[in-house]
């Protein structure tokens, strides 16, 4: 391994130690939350909401929206509370002083919470699959939507990070930008189901695809095309990570 | 020394500004390799801002710095190689355990296992043994401090910049740091210290730079600083509460405890002439000493010139 890439791979590691070493808070606090939903909103709305799909329940169309939506606020978070924490202690400095480079910086933080999100899913996954149900159609269109909308808001979540002096920054963030988005972009209910103004303002939620996409890999079929999904999604993942790299490379809140 | 070897470090014409205020102005300096040099200033001079230019945690307006020849915007891998700085404020990560810290901090520059009995030498000489499984949130200030310097030192540097190592620590730890450092120097580390405890530079240090308001006052070899000084400084206790002449009280300095210190130019005032002036206004002395100006004279000196230079 040469000494760029042990670089890459020790901040790699180290992020990934870094949400291991408080597991409950990062892996199964957010697990126990999206299954509480689960339950609460299965007992609440089963039968009561068309899901617009054939043959699939409320429990098991609201599973994939779930896992998605737990993936794409913990990847953020991973990334976002990682960098302005350091920020904010003064750490961050042993990262910027050493020679590890803006790519291998931004693959290694958005691997780490790739890892975390993976873990998340899986563990979502494990324990309310078998119960619900769940076919998977698609493992391609799965795991590339996991990968694209994973890696999309790690990389928000950088960026989030980079920007934020104090963590009110960071908390207005996901407050204002992270939830609702998540909450507006169908993981409790069909787009069909929405009056004409909010149907037209879901197709503007990127966060609509990447769920719609996640959704397609489990049934086959889903509210748009998964080619518009996985075209909305790389494109927000690109305009994400242009960014972001700009940022790294020019040392914008960085380096002063 | 061989001469024609890169300097450790080499500032050339190195600005700064924010907004207003020049924290920078056009510096020029060269270290060499193997030397173990002071930077001081007093507080606001610019050292911390230089230190974050050479470290890359700032980048600077106009001019270049190299590290062992390795330009530190173009060359930028290979300079940070070269260098490890322990920062002036106590900032750590507390997800981890000491050791952990450390061998992660290695793997950032490259250095795998092969580094690791570098790192165990590290704990013990730093005196942080015990401490190695410690979580860092629970190392005390003084124990986290050496933890900072071991970080620095991980992937064993040819250049060392500490800044502002001991402020608010104890004897102890000064004690151990000092050594280390001296057995480092001694295998040919370059160290750069920046201090206030002015004693430690003259102490450590084979030459001294001093910086204010961003500007080079002086770069001299520490013995030759001191002796360019023409002052001495003449300490007295007067017999029963005598008073200097009039000639003579224009050069106390200070007056502590009935003992007067006047400061001697050692061309115009030589001490004989301080007692046959004492003796012809009948002044009687219960005590006297002499002391030789020591490095913060020779600060105070600089820098006050300096200060009023700018206020004309």
């Amino acid at each position: 391994m040469s000494p760029n890439q042990l670089g890459f791979y020790t901040l790699l590691k180290k992020e990934v130690m870094r949400f291991w070493s408080v597991l409950g808070q990062t892996v199964t606090a957010p697990v126990l939350t999206a299954l509480l939903y689960l339950l609460v909103f299965a007992q609440a709305l089963q039968g009561r909401v068309v899901t617009g799909y054939d043959g699939v329940s409320y429990t098991q169309f609201l599973l994939p929206g779930l896992v998605m939506m737990t993936v794409l606020q913990n990847a953020f978070a991973n990334t976002s509370s990682s960098l302005a924490q350091s920020k904010v202690n003064g750490n961050l400095v042993f990262l910027l002083m050493a020679p590890i480079g803006p790519i291998e910086m931004f693959l290694a933080y958005v691997g780490a919470a790739l890892v975390r999100a993976l873990l998340v899913a899986l563990a979502m996954l494990a324990v309310a699959g078998p119960l619900v149900g769940l076919p998977i159609a698609n493992p391609v269109a799965l795991l590339a939507m996991f990968l694209l909308a994973g890696s999309a808001l790690a990389v928000l979540g950088m960026i989030a990070g980079i920007v934020s002096t104090k963590f009110d920054h960071l908390a207005a963030f996901s407050n204002f930008i992270i939830t609702p988005l998540s909450f507006l972009s169908g993981v409790f209910y069909s787009v069909h189901s929405l009056p004409p103004i909010w149907f037209t303002a879901s197709h503007l939620n990127p966060f609509f695809y990447m769920i719609d996409g996640f959704r397609y890999g489990f049934f086959g079929h889903a509210d748009v095309s998964i080619w518009l999904s996985l075209g909305w999604t790389a494109g927000f993942f690109v305009l994400m990570a242009t960014i972001c790299l700009w940022m790294l490379v020019t040392g914008y809140k960085l380096r002063k | 020394m061989n001469t024609s070897s890169p300097a450790a470090l080499s500032i050339d014409g190195v600005r700064k500004a924010y907004g207003a205020v020049q924290a920078l102005n056009g510096l020029r300096l060269d270290i060499r390799q193997g030397e173990f040099f002071g930077l001081l200033g007093p507080n606001g001079a610019g050292k911390s801002t230089l230190i974050s230019i050479i470290s890359g945690l700032i980048r600077a307006d106009e001019g270049t710095v190299s590290v062992l020849g390795h330009d530190t915007v173009r060359d930028w891998r290979a300079a940070r190689r070269q260098l490890g700085v322990v920062p002036q404020e106590l900032v750590f990560d507390p997800f981890f355990k000491v050791v952990d810290l450390l061998r992660i901090q290695a793997g950032y520059y490259g250095c795998g296992r092969e580094v690791w009995p570098w790192i165990d030498e590290m704990l013990e000489r730093l005196e942080l043994g015990n401490k190695r499984t410690a979580m860092m949130r629970s190392l005390s200030g003084g124990m986290k401090r050496r933890v900072l310097i071991a970080q620095a030192l991980v992937h064993r540097p040819p250049v060392v910049i500490l800044d502002e190592p001991t402020a608010g620590v104890d004897v102890e730890l000064r004690r151990t740091l000092w050594r280390f450092m001296r057995d480092l120097h001694s295998r040919g580390t370059t160290v750069v210290l920046t201090t206030h405890y002015l004693e430690e530079a003259q102490e450590m240090c084979e030459r001294i730079a001093i910086v204010d308001k961003g500007q080079l006052r002086i770069v001299e070899t520490t013995e030759g600083l001191l002796n360019r000084h023409p002052f001495r400084f003449l300490t007295l206790k007067l017999a029963d509460d005598a008073r200097l002449p009039s000639q003579l009280a224009e050069l106390v300095t200070s007056e502590k405890a009935g003992s007067i210190e006047l400061k001697l130019d050692r061309e115009r005032h030589p001490i004989a002439s301080v007692f046959a002036g004492l003796k012809a206004a009948g002044v009687e002395i219960a005590d006297v000493s002499t002391r030789e100006p020591d490095l913060e004279d020779i600060f105070v000196e600089l820098t006050t010139k300096s200060a009023s230079g700018v206020a004309s």
